[in-house]
């Protein structure tokens, strides 16, 4: 009997339609848990380094995590897979919604997708029924839209469907992967399912998930349960109202943008414009917002709110969630909320990714003002910003004209381009687009968490720590007061200490030593989240979660029946963490490219950067190349990934 | 006929509170597993939540009674502008659909108020408060004992199979046992 994970994988050759049902080994879960964990493993074990993304040796891998499908709050996620076409690194880009629940509930942990379909195509899962089915009537239509075709087309209301839309079918590297109120959106898992011709994944699964001790597992999710219940009542004090709750940024039930308007920057993620809040945009966004929300939404098995069924004015509806709600109307500096309640409808059928898309759309707009890019690329597009940014939108996703070398995103673009175009594809961290966030003084932790973490996504890498330093003594006290979550007692002082300027203050303060150790424990909570399937709103990114690693021991040996304690926990992450590196350095990834944007912070310190770097990579067990060592990688039972580099001359004498 | 006293046991459904997370149905199923909390299935809940996202209806309906056939209408209720189909409301564990059935024997579900629990389970794991519960007393004119889960199943089985296979099934068990 399997316990929590069913112990398939379904195998899908998409060249000859072949598909397999094939049991997993119950060691593999052993030694890397699940969902991220087991899939990095897949990939390393099969997709060599040579591959390209567009290969058809690149493999899809949709997987759910070790707890999706338990009572266990908010454990939603799928994560899916692949080499990305945009910085050519194992991404990982995840989705909550109800895919993977109901994947499990099919009897299978994992789809693992191989070589390219000769004709449109999506899969039918239910439960031991599969089929490949046409999907040529299907193509060209929105990646909402088909959802619900496919569910009538089947007669399955209760199917989820995960799709792509016109962006996915036509490769830009930005597209995204939709389903319900959710999408896979960063780093191009749609242009991998276009490239497949997989043009959609239905599911429908009515099996069950075991438990091993099915009562003991009750009696922690009662506690849990317990804090869900405080916490959404007593909202931490002293903190932005967006950081003081639980649950993914609560976008659709927070109206007040006060701090993201003005905070981030506007237009290819250039201006700060620091008296945007004012009364009347205050007014006028609460009520655009009111009047598009219909109802809030939750992803699987979560209490929360996150998302919102949108019906705004004419535009068919949609479901919303998180920060896109600003990111069209920023990036085209548009004053209107409506701008973006209208724009991410588009966007969400098209198919791509709501921080990435509109920031490639401000850069074609900054390349046009600095002549790079001439009338001729812009010919047809409306005179206003509005209609221009739309205009855009709409060639990218088609390809047509401009948009065929936009939508391989802005590092591949301004490559295409040349020119200087350079020069404004400056917001990227491995060929990726970041959130526009610029700063003033270098914040240390960051610094460490946007250079090294494979997430190469800042959004999901922060979590349990503060953004920033309390202003007062009793602040930081009262912060400290009740903190279950922490994993050492010491960090508690680390936080009583820190001040928000001064000799306490960054860059200096938290020193590199503890830099290394809170970014150590922010990425070890990201790297569970991931391996259990659960919502890095619960846990890793946000203050004072449900879930911690002093509870998750107990949940996973309840659900699983392995016994695991904190330390080999975290061992079993960290085993999977160092496989996900390996697997990018062996593709060329090393030190030269873990940096931040360079504009990120106006006070840069390039001595200290190279210190917190080498002070990570030696606390980590790597070498000052951001390689793993052969000690570390014994040290973790992956002598075989050692070997592997040392051969392929990525490692040298143990240590590269 | 005489008068008994009887205790009514209500939930209240709010839909208009639901988030459509459907921890109702993980909760009601892995109460009911046999032993309880070994496994959990939402098909085999006895609380469903009818989902249509695009039309705002996220409307969580209880298992009631086993149907023999099904129904000769088909209600479509308009409410708010939002078109609740066919069996929407009803409750009804009938071969019309694949509602509220045993996903491998196809026997009916039915809610039993999660019977030897304090409180209906589905209540107590509904954090966005959709769900209240409610008990009264009410004087009733007696009626027959209420059939057990086990009568409800073999009468679905007889119905299903003849009664004759069913006894035959049965005979069969029980020298093997
Ligand atoms: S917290 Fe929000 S994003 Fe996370 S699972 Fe719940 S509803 Fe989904
Ligand atoms: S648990 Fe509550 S909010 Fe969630 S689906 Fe059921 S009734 Fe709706
Ligand atoms: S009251 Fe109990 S049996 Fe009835 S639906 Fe709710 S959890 Fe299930």
């Amino acid at each position: 009997m399997r316990y929590a994970e069913m112990g398939y994988h379904l195998e899908v050759d998409l060249a000859t339609g072949n598909i397999e049902r094939v049991e997993t080994d119950p060691k593999i879960t052993e030694l890397h848990l699940g969902g991220l964990g087991t899939s990095v493993k897949i990939h390393w074990d099969r997709v060599p380094p040579e591959t390209k993304p567009f290969d058809p040796e690149n493999l899809l891998v949709f997987s759910t995590g070790l707890f999706n499908g338990t009572p266990a709050f908010s454990a939603n996620r799928t994560v899916v897979t692949f080499v990305s076409p945009q910085s050519e690194l194992l991404a990982y880009p995840m989705m909550g919604g109800f895919w993977s629940a109901e994947l499990k509930y099919a009897g299978y942990d994992k789809v693992i997708f191989k070589n390219k379909s000769p004709k449109w195509v999506y899969l039918w899962i239910k439960d031991d029924h599969v089929e490949l089915r046409d999907a040529s009537h299907l193509k060209g239509t929105g990646a909402l839209e088909v959802q619900d075709l496919i569910r009538g087309e089947l007669h399955e209301p209760d199917a989820q469907v995960a799709a792509i839309g016109l962006a996915g079918e036509n490769r830009c590297f930005t597209a995204s992967i939709e389903q319900s109120r959710s999408s896979s959106s960063r780093l191009g898992g749609g242009a991998i399912m276009g490239d497949k011709k997989l043009k959609a994944v239905a599911v429908r699964g009515t099996k069950d998930v075991q438990l091993a001790r099915g009562d003991e597992f009750m009696k922690h999710m009662k506690d849990v349960m317990g804090y869900i219940n405080f916490r959404n009542s007593n909202p931490i004090p002293d903190v932005m109202t967006i950081m003081s709750g639980i649950g993914s940024p609560q976008e659709m039930v927070h109206t007040d943008e006060k701090w993201h308007s003005e905070s981030f920057s506007w237009g290819n993620a250039r201006t700060r414009r620091k008296n945007f809040w004012t009364k009347e945009i205050e007014e006028s966004w609460t009520s655009t917002q009111h009047a598009a929300i219909k109802r809030l939404i939750s992803c699987f098995n979560c209490p929360q709110h996150c998302g919102a069924l949108i019906s705004y004015k004419d535009v068919p509806r949609y479901m919303m969630k998180c920060f896109s709600k600003l990111t069209y109307a920023m990036a085209a500096n548009v004053d209107d909320l409506g701008f973006s309640f209208r724009t991410v409808q588009r966007a969400q059928e098209y198919g791509v990714d709501g921080f990435s898309t509109p920031q490639i759309l401000a850069f074609a707009i900054e390349l046009k003002e600095a002549g790079i890019l001439t009338d001729k690329d812009f010919e047809g597009a409306p005179p206003d910003k509005e209609g221009r940014f739309i205009w855009l939108l709409d060639r990218l996703v088609r390809r047509e004209g401009i948009g065929d070398v936009l939508a391989d995103g802005t590092y591949w673009a301004a490559k295409k381009i040349g020119n200087g175009a350079e020069e404004f594809a400056h917001n990227l961290i491995k060929k990726h687009e970041q959130l526009p966030i610029k700063l003033s003084m270098l914040d240390p932790l960051y610094f460490l968490m946007y250079s090294t973490n494979e997430k190469i996504s800042i959004t999901q890498i922060e979590g349990n720590w503060p953004q920033a330093a309390f202003a007062t003594r009793e602040q930081r006290e009262r912060f400290v007061k009740e903190w279950p979550q922490l994993p050492d007692e010491k960090f508690k002082q680390y936080l009583l200490d820190w001040e928000p300027r001064g000799e306490k203050g960054i860059p200096y303060f938290p020193t590199p030593d503890m830099c290394c150790e809170i970014v150590d424990w922010m990425e070890m909570l990201h790297n569970i989240d991931d391996a259990l399937g659960v919502c890095a709103g619960m846990a890793s990114f946000c203050l004072k979660p449900p879930y911690h690693i002093n509870n998750y021991p107990q949940l996973i040996s309840a659900a699983t029946g392995m016994d695991v304690d904190r330390d080999e926990l975290k061992r079993k992450v960290n085993r999977s963490r160092n496989l996900h590196r390996a697997f990018n350095n062996r593709r060329g990834m090393a030190r030269a490219d873990e940096k931040p944007p360079k504009d990120h912070w106006k006070n840069r310190f390039p001595e200290l950067e190279e210190n917190l770097l080498t002070t990570y990579y030696r606390y980590k067990g790597w070498n000052d190349n951001g390689i793993p060592t052969r000690k570390r990688l014994e040290e973790l039972d992956l002598g075989y990934v050692a070997d592997d580099l040392e051969k392929r001359g990525v490692l040298t004498n143990g240590h590269g | 006929m005489a008068t008994v006293k009887k205790r009514i046991r209500t939930i209240k459904v709010d839909a208009d509170k639901c988030n459509g997370c459907r921890g109702c149905e993980v909760i009601c199923s892995a109460i009911h597993a046999q032993p309880k909390y070994s496994s959990v299935n939402p098909a085999r809940s006895r609380i469903r939540v009818i989902t249509h996202r695009l039309q705002d209806i996220w409307l969580p309906v209880f298992a009631g009674e086993y149907a023999r056939s099904e129904c000769a209408g088909r209600e479509v209720y308009t409410i708010a502008g939002k078109q609740y189909d066919e069996c929407g409301f009803c409750r009804a564990s009938c071969p019309s659909r694949g509602l509220f059935k045993e996903p491998d024997s196809g026997l009916p579900l039915k809610c039993d108020m999660c019977e030897g629990e304090d409180r209906p389970q589905c209540v107590e794991w509904c954090l966005s408060h959709v769900l209240t519960y409610e008990e009264r007393e009410e004087e009733v004119e007696e009626e027959a004992e209420k059939l057990e889960d086990l009568q409800i199943g073999l009468e679905a089985l007889a119905d299903k199979f003849g009664v004759e296979k069913v006894k035959d099934a049965m005979a069969r068990l029980s020298r093997s046992e």
